[in-house]
């Protein structure tokens, strides 16, 4: 997965300029985008630098200690943005701190068991991160559509509360719509891969010189484990989630 | 001796008092219908009697218990509620019909749901009928019946004969006074004058969240 690919700080301030065409059709078109365009490339260039060296330091250490501590970081800020996205739902943050972190772990304990990949910073950061941020976003379309369901499905829910049944059969089937809205992008960008785009991952290994051949192995590990990672990030936190709608006394809030 | 009773209940929601102050006592073996404008508490006043919602002031009690005591879950199936909109879920009849046995962990007894197809005088064809090709009426009744399917100790009932014609309309009230003669508590909403005092025993009246009157009438 190594390779030699550099690219030189030259040509990358060159290849600025094309910041300047984006500004300029914002200003051209009165689209009033240039102060969000350069806050937007000053952060890009601020945050991937820190990332950079950062990165650069903990591979040099080698040490899982900091590796796994990388991985926390990075569940911690993909759970809070996740909860961010679901505002409404208790505890947001912990479920989607605890769903998250599970279906990063358990992929990435079978990647790793199997010898698919090596617990090196390496090779796990970049990876995890991967995995981390697809769960965050099937999270977030989990959250969103309970809650839209919770609010639109009221009575379906009360009646069934009413008939007397307990509160997992009453919301059954907006927990299982909500798991499916988390996975669907995932199983829909998995249908269209290599025929609407390349991707991101596949992409950037080509770049650095893999042969696609080897570059389609790795994505195709990535495929599986986004699969896997999603489904149990989104089951967790919808089983999880559900029970807040309601009170102690089996009360839709 | 009360199966239903409440003590000085008050029901606000998001600060806008809907119920003020109600003292009632419902005997067993009552059949009792509740009329009032609408916006008058009705739906709250059953909503309160089987647990979906708990008083903002006041107690409720069950069989001398406070409701509070009991497991909502099993006190729900004790006091069934019939909504005012049928709400059928799924995709078929059946769906509905089994629900009440599967929430129970109990085999569909189909000798029960033919007996209740009976009752209601509808063709058992409508097993497999898709939900979304019921007329209203029909939706009504096979809500009422998956409420039914376990006879519960009080039935609360809201407007439910309010999509029915007048033959269908006597079928359901033949069925609940049936039931009420066997033992069963009645608490019934209804807008329709005649059908208030035609069976009941008692009239309940609300008015702006209170207890306008409680009439005996037999």
């Amino acid at each position: 997965m190594n390779s030699g690919a550099t690219l030189s700080t030259s040509s990358l301030i060159i290849a600025s300029s094309l910041v300047l065409i984006s500004l300029f059709f914002s200003y051209y078109q009165k689209l009033n985008l240039e102060k969000e365009t350069i806050i937007g490339v000053i952060r890009a260039i601020v945050q991937l630098t820190i990332v950079g060296y950062l990165l650069n330091f903990i591979f040099g250490l080698k040490n899982p200690f900091f590796t796994t501590l990388l991985l926390l970081f990075m569940t911690t800020n993909a759970s809070f943005n996740a909860s961010k996205r679901g505002k409404g739902i208790k505890n947001g943050f912990l479920i989607s701190f605890i769903a998250i972190g599970i279906g990063a772990f358990i992929t990435l304990f079978i990647l790793v068991v199997s010898g698919a990949i090596k617990y090196e910073p390496y090779q796990i950061i970049p990876i995890g991160g991967m995995i981390i941020s697809n769960a965050m976003v099937a999270i977030g379309l989990c959250y969103k559509q309970l809650l839209s369901n919770f609010k639109n499905k009221r009575e379906e829910v009360e009646t069934k509360l009413a008939l007397g049944a307990d509160i997992l059969p009453s919301s059954i089937e907006i927990i299982r719509d909500a798991i499916k809205t988390g996975m669907l992008p995932t199983i829909d960008s998995m249908k269209t891969l290599g025929i609407v785009a390349l991707p991101g991952m596949m992409t950037g290994l080509i770049l650095a010189g893999t042969s696609p051949i080897e570059a389609v192995k790795f994505q195709i590990l990535v495929t599986f484990m986004m699969l896997s990672t999603t489904s149990i990030a989104s089951f967790l936190a919808c089983y999880l989630a559900y029970k807040g709608f309601f009170n102690g006394r089996k009360q839709l809030i | 001796m009360s199966i239903l009773e409440f003590s000085n209940v008050s029901f606000s929601n998001e600060g806008k008092s809907i119920l003020k102050n109600l003292n009632i006592r419902i005997e067993s073996r009552d059949y009792i219908s509740i009329v009032g404008p609408s916006g008058s508490g009705k739906s709250t006043f059953l909503k309160l009697c089987n647990n979906l919602i708990s008083p903002s002031e006041g107690n409720i009690s069950f069989n001398n218990k406070n409701v509070s005591e009991y497991n909502p879950i099993e006190l729900r199936k004790e006091i069934a509620y019939c909504f005012q909109m049928p709400h059928l879920f799924g995709d078929t009849v059946m769906d509905n019909l089994s629900f009440p046995f599967k929430i129970r962990n109990k085999k569909v007894d189909m000798d029960r749901i033919k007996y209740l197809f009976s009752l209601f005088s509808m063709d058992e064809e409508f097993i497999d009928e898709k939900v979304l090709n019921l007329s209203g009426g029909e939706k009504q009744r096979i809500a009422l019946m998956r409420t039914l399917m376990f006879t519960p100790e009080v039935l609360l009932l809201d407007e439910v004969t309010s999509a029915l014609d007048s033959e269908n309309t006597l079928i359901v009230e033949n069925i609940i006074n049936k039931l009420n003669n066997e033992g069963s508590t009645v608490l019934w909403v209804t807008h329709n004058d005649e059908q208030s005092i035609k069976y009941a025993n008692k009239l309940l009246t609300l008015e702006n969240g209170e207890i306008k009157s409680l009439e005996v009438l037999k």
